[in-house]
């Protein structure tokens, strides 16, 4: 039995999975920045979720199901259709290339995910560790 | 989903005369000193002239473009207002013209903020036509752009899709003098570019077909182009497909480690990058053996040879590319390439850590750990078959 994606469990589960990952630890020790994860309704999911991380140095510090996005102020801003982000979880879509082509669009200062493109690719990695249970 | 890119290509004899059917009011031309020393402006200056355009000549280019220079071309281009941006150079110029361009028509942007996940909205104001003077680069037909930071003696890949260049001429006339080292350099940046490409995680069928037909080209021609130079003009012509093919290839597919190694060699110790990137390519093919064993197995018998199964057909790959720098007298191990070996190890924290880092690492076919790199850097220092 895993945990539902899109949700609140989901996203602490993630950072757990984050926070005991050497891979993750070494790949963004310079990563400063909190994102939100937006997951676009599409197919069963019928509203907007949208999960917050804060990646600090290799750990995560805060992550949580957002109910009302100005809450927080994240310096990026990930956004895709819930079935791109189930495929990403599933290690079926480079997100990478999802990001090139456009599948996952990405708001923020460019000039730090240039620098961090394999924190990026370790942070996946943890997605597709968490058991995760999609709807159906 | 994937895209496969590509300039419209202009290649052959007096491909240059394309230059004459443009239309517009006012071409600005990026090159080198040394380019323009050889003559090679000229040529194309003059037919845009004929072709009715206004011209000006920006030639501050130099090897491995900085962030700085790419701003002072920005500041340059902006007083002229140009409607083409024609690169006539190695990978240098060529990429320093991508960069000089996106300034031009985003000036609010920060060069290192250049990525494929924003749109740029280019070509509102210019298009760009590439001319290489080298074969090997492949960056006339890529949307690749690498910038050098000189204080960190780093290098930087930035690029977006939208850079990719309008045109490239690929006219085997403006490299018929090239010299045999940098023939050499670069035809072995073209062979690296076509057997990255070939096993890149991002390969795909157009890339492959493009990678597979350059790589044989090159291990035909590029002895002949190396040995003969203007005396083979047949040769010169093929290497000069050959690199545009890789270019296209590698630039739909990405490239692998044997970059990553040679951005944080050639950054480090100002190696030229295709001696950089062709050093490393045996122990990188080596280190994916086991990870790209039938890929490696197809360029095998692409250039001629029978080819085992399993991870053998990479290390006869890698005995073919050993053969072919032998016959370029090109070095073979970071030590022949005359690094002393306490500078070496001095930095390899740092060429670990750049290499590691560098986008190229992520489309290798087999994951490397840092140690992983560390060590594949010490058995290239030493020469030593790779056996991890």
């Amino acid at each position: 039995m895993g945990i539902l994606f899109p949700s609140d469990a989901w996203i602490k589960a993630l950072m757990e999975e984050v926070n005991r990952s050497p891979g993750y630890a070494e790949a963004a020790k310079n990563w400063e920045g909190d994102f939100y994860f937006v997951v676009e309704p599409e197919g069963p999911l019928t509203k907007p979720v949208v999960l917050y991380m804060d990646l600090w140095h290799g750990q995560c510090r805060e992550a949580f199901e957002v109910t009302d996005e100005s809450l927080r102020n994240p310096a990026y801003r990930m956004s895709a259709p819930y079935s791109v982000w189930k495929q990403v979880i599933q290690g079926k879509l480079d997100p990478i290339q999802a990001l090139v082509t456009g599948r996952i669009k990405l708001k923020g200062n460019m000039v730090n995910i240039m620098r961090n493109v394999r924190a990026a690719k370790e942070l996946v990695l943890c997605c597709t560790r968490v058991a995760t249970d999609f709807m159906a | 989903m994937w895209f496969f890119k590509t300039p419209e290509i202009v290649f052959g004899e007096d491909a240059l005369s394309y230059l004459e059917q443009l239309e517009g009011r006012c071409a600005f031309v990026i090159t080198d000193p040394h380019v323009r020393r050889l003559g090679l402006v000229r040529p194309v200056e003059d037919r845009l002239r004929r072709a009715g355009l206004e011209v000006h000549v920006f030639d501050a280019v130099e090897p491995n473009p900085t962030i700085n220079l790419v701003r002072i071309g920005a500041d340059v281009i902006r007083a002229y207002h140009p409607d083409w941006i024609v690169a006539v150079g190695g990978g240098s110029v060529i990429d320093a013209a991508k960069a000089i361009w996106v300034l031009f028509e985003r000036p609010d942007l920060d060069p290192l903020a250049i990525s494929p996940m924003e749109p740029l909205g280019l070509r509102r104001r210019a298009r760009l036509i590439a001319i290489p003077t080298t074969s090997g680069t492949g960056s006339e037909a890529t949307w690749a752009i690498v910038l050098t930071d000189p204080e960190a003696r780093r290098k930087l890949g930035v690029g977006s899709r939208e850079n990719l260049p309008d045109i490239a001429i690929v006219d085997p006339a403006m490299v018929m003098q090239l010299p045999p080292r940098l023939t050499a350099d670069t035809g072995m940046d073209a062979l690296t570019h076509a057997v990255e490409g070939y096993v890149s995680t991002w390969r795909n069928p157009f890339s492959d077909a493009m990678c597979l037909h350059a790589t044989r080209l090159v291990f035909t021609y590029l002895p002949r182009a190396y040995q003969k130079g203007a005396g083979d003009p047949e040769a010169r012509a093929h290497m000069h497909l050959a690199a545009t093919m890789a270019g296209i290839g590698f630039g739909n597919a990405m490239v692998g480690l044997a970059h990553s190694l040679g951005h944080a060699l050639g950054a480090r110790f100002d190696i030229p990058h295709g001696r950089a990137v062709g050093l490393f390519l045996p122990y990188v093919i080596e280190f994916n053996a086991r990870a790209a064993a039938d890929r490696y197995a197809d360029l095998l018998r692409a250039i001629g040879r029978p080819s085992p199964d399993g991870p053998e057909a990479a290390f006869q790959l890698s005995r073919a590319v050993l053969e072919l720098l032998e016959t370029l007298e090109q070095p073979q191990t970071i030590a022949a390439s005359g690094i002393p070996r306490d500078d070496f190890e001095a930095d390899l924290p740092t060429l670990v850590e750049y290499a590691l880092e560098d986008p190229s690492t992520l489309t290798n076919p087999r994951s490397p750990t840092a140690e992983e790199i560390e060590h594949l850097l010490m058995y290239a220092y030493e020469g030593k078959m790779v056996d991890f």
